[in-house]
């Protein structure tokens, strides 16, 4: 009894320590703002590395899921004799919904993973201890233009992913299924509010960008420097970012569209 | 890959990413880009706003001329007293116009539709509509029906 | 050894991993100037003694002061300040894998200083050059054997010309050729630049011929130092011992374990 209850004290003390660890971490990359003449370069790499690189696998899943919801609201709203308003429904769910939390989803998989794993393999090659001896603070040289780079590109990416998306819905809708095209973007512009929807749906893929990239870098920096560290650190990545998205999407929608 | 070469491909992306957002501002939600034209205020008492929503549309002959601004109670009659702001290019509403509540489509939202009168001079800011008519309620319509009233 | 001509001071060092003491009361002084090899067996600390020093761990208790500085006492930024005055090659080599062997050589002075791009290229290609490795400035390190990392990682520790250098291990992995070219390079380089160089190695006749200090570290504690003469003469069975390789004697070959009876004995219970 007492040794489960020093068990369950040690853990909670454990959870407490790695949130203090990675508050720390976070606070430290996020004021070691590299110089513009330096920094701007790495931050340049990073973006590519983890935004454009991303780009294939977000305009796939845009599109496709544009597609499927053009399919789906068409068949749901021919029952009610409104299939022109497919276009306000495929515009919301991308916009408010499906837009920020898959592009995280698929940013965690694609581009966190990747992060975790660079750095963790950084820090088990002593790359990292071996910057700190040249008198390089590796947060400020590999840490933060990374951190920053996830930070700004999700957002763009959730952006891209709802234009294509909206796009596949009409090349179902209008082109396929045949729904007056004028009609699919009325209805649209008319329900579709820049303020409400538009740019709540930006900040909520800001802050997922903001924990997804925390997630990835204090997890690669944090990983036991062995393979099978930088595996697990790999897999919490996945699975915390994934978590994460989820409950502060349910948070999010709460406070910005909960109280109609 | 080269540096410059990597500096244009992401200069091309960030530039993806603002388009995108344009076009979620412009295509999608429709926001005009000369927003602030001038509007002037107009009201309408109802006995019923059943649905109509702030930000709904107000519209004329099909036309959309304006927004619905602000709904509230008039502890005095006990009616909805809605707050409309109608852009100046359409300062030509005559004042015997009336404003009715109507149903975009049998789900869809309501807004107000401004039937025209033919009064010779046209409603100015702060003006109330001389004539409504309410929501219509398809649930107290078929109760009604229903209880034979 | 008077206190100037010391470089770096090590007072009763303890050091812990977990419960294990990895340092318990170790004292040494490397003189300033000169090259100070550090040898020991597999596993007692020799890395960690050098990470200690350009304070990426902090001890237990004791005092570490390089150049009058105390490491761990130090707040970052003093403490990367510091740093810029040592080199240290690590034992596994330790370059940036994202980036080409001359960009490697080059990021401590492109960090570091704000020489001009041509002044830099010719700085990167000296010390290329001098570790016989100009002619592979273009590949990427994972198209490096191991030697060759670790010769370029020789070039970019001494790219900034420190005043301190600590080599890991610079022998390990390399032909005779490219180790007595490395023997050459350190005792020269010492003698040019009038570096403080501190040499962990196994490699007793190499490190014994370019020294002029050497110690042995085991069991957390110096168990002999002076000049190679000295040392060779040292009475101790322990320092005989390492520097003759004998497998049997008081130095510990195994990692502390219980006697291999016993834990033989008790593997038919587990
Ligand atoms: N990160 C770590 N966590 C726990 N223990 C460690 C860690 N790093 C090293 N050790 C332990 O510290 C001891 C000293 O390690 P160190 O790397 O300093 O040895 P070394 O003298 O350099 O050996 P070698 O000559 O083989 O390189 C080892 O016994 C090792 O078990
Ligand atoms: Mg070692």
């Amino acid at each position: 009894m007492i040794d489960r209850l020093a068990t369950i004290g040690r853990g909670t003390f454990d959870i407490l320590a790695s949130l203090g660890r990675s508050s720390e971490f976070l606070v430290r990359s996020l004021i070691a703002v590299p110089r513009p003449a330096t920094g701007l370069p790495l931050l340049v790499k990073q973006i590519y590395a983890v935004g454009v690189l991303s780009l294939a696998i977000i305009v796939v899943s845009g599109l496709f899921i544009g597609m499927v919801l053009g399919l789906q609201g068409y068949n749901i709203l021919t029952d009610y004799g409104s299939e022109q308003a497919i276009g306000q429904m495929v515009a919301l769910t991308l916009v408010r919904e499906l837009g920020p939390v898959v592009t995280a989803l698929l940013f965690a998989g694609r581009a966190g993973s990747a992060l975790t794993a660079e750095i963790g393999l950084m820090k088990a090659t002593e790359q990292l201890s071996s910057m700190e001896m040249m008198g390089v603070d590796p947060l400020r040289r590999v840490i933060a233009p990374r951190f920053w780079a996830g930070f700004i590109t999700m957002p763009l990416l959730a952006m891209i992913f709802s234009v294509v998306g909206i796009w596949g819905g009409m090349l179902v809708g209008v082109d396929w299924l045949g729904v007056f095209e004028g009609s699919y973007w009325a209805n649209m512009q008319s329900s579709v509010d820049f303020g409400e929807d538009v740019l709540n749906g930006v900040i909520k893929s800001i802050v997922f960008g903001f924990v997804c990239t925390w997630i990835a870098v204090y997890q690669g920096y944090d990983s036991v420097p062995t393979s099978e560290g930088i595996s697990s650190a790999t897999t919490k990545t996945v699975v915390y970012s994934s978590l994460a998205v989820l409950g502060l999407d349910f948070i999010l929608t709460a406070v910005m569209f909960g109280d109609i | 890959m080269r540096q410059r070469t990597m500096e244009i491909v992401v200069g091309a992306f960030v530039l993806a990413g603002c388009g995108a957002l344009l076009f979620l501002a412009l295509q999608v939600s429709g926001l005009t880009p000369q927003a602030a034209e001038p509007t002037y205020k107009v009201y309408a008492n109802f006995n019923d706003v059943g649905g109509l929503a702030v930000r709904g549309q107000v519209s004329m002959a099909g036309v959309t001329i304006g927004r619905v601004t602000g709904i509230k109670l008039d502890p005095k009659t006990y009616q909805a007293r809605v707050e409309m702001e109608i852009n100046k290019s359409a300062e030509i509403i005559p004042t015997d116009s009336s404003a009715i509540i109507r149903t975009a489509g049998l789900l869809g939202e309501k807004y107000v539709d401004v039937s025209v009168g033919a009064d010779q001079s046209y409603m100015k800011d702060g003006d109330t509509f001389y004539g409504t008519q309410s929501a219509l309620n398809i649930e107290r319509l078929i109760s009604n029906f229903a209880s034979g009233k | 050894m008077t206190s100037e001509s010391t470089f770096i001071d090590i007072q009763n060092l303890v050091f812990l991993r977990g419960e294990r003491r990895i340092f318990d009361g170790l004292s040494l002084q490397i003189p300033r100037g000169k090259v100070t090899a550090i040898m020991g067996p597999s596993g007692t600390g020799k890395t960690t003694l050098l990470k200690l020093i350009g304070g990426q761990l902090r001890p237990e208790s004791g005092r570490i002061t390089v150049d009058g500085i105390c490491v761990h006492k130090l707040r970052r930024s003093a403490l990367y300040d510091l740093r810029k005055r040592m080199g240290m090659l690590f034992q596994s080599g330790a370059l940036f894998s994202d980036i080409s062997t001359y960009e490697n050589v080059a990021f401590p002075l492109r960090v570091h200083t704000k020489l001009p791009e041509d002044m830099i290229r010719d700085i990167v290609l000296m010390k290329l050059e001098a570790v016989g490795l100009r002619g592979a400035r273009d590949l990427m390190p994972s198209e490096l054997s191991g030697g060759m990392t670790r010769r370029v990682a020789l070039a970019r520790s001494i790219a900034l010309d420190p005043e301190l250098i600590m080599y890991d291990e610079p022998f390990t992995g390399q032909d005779p050729i490219a180790k007595g070219v490395l023997v050459e390079m350190i005792s020269k380089l010492n003698r040019s630049m009038g570096l403080t160089s501190v040499l962990v190695s196994h490699d007793v006749p190499e490190s014994l011929s370019i020294c002029d200090y050497a110690c042995i570290v085991s069991n957390g504690q110096v168990i002999g130092a002076g000049t190679p003469e000295e040392l060779q003469d040292n009475p101790s069975e322990r320092v005989q011992q390492f520097l003759q390789g004998k497998p049997d004697g008081p130095v510990p070959f195994h990692y502390p374990a219980e006697p291999i009876a016993e834990d033989l004995a008790g593997g038919a219970q587990r």
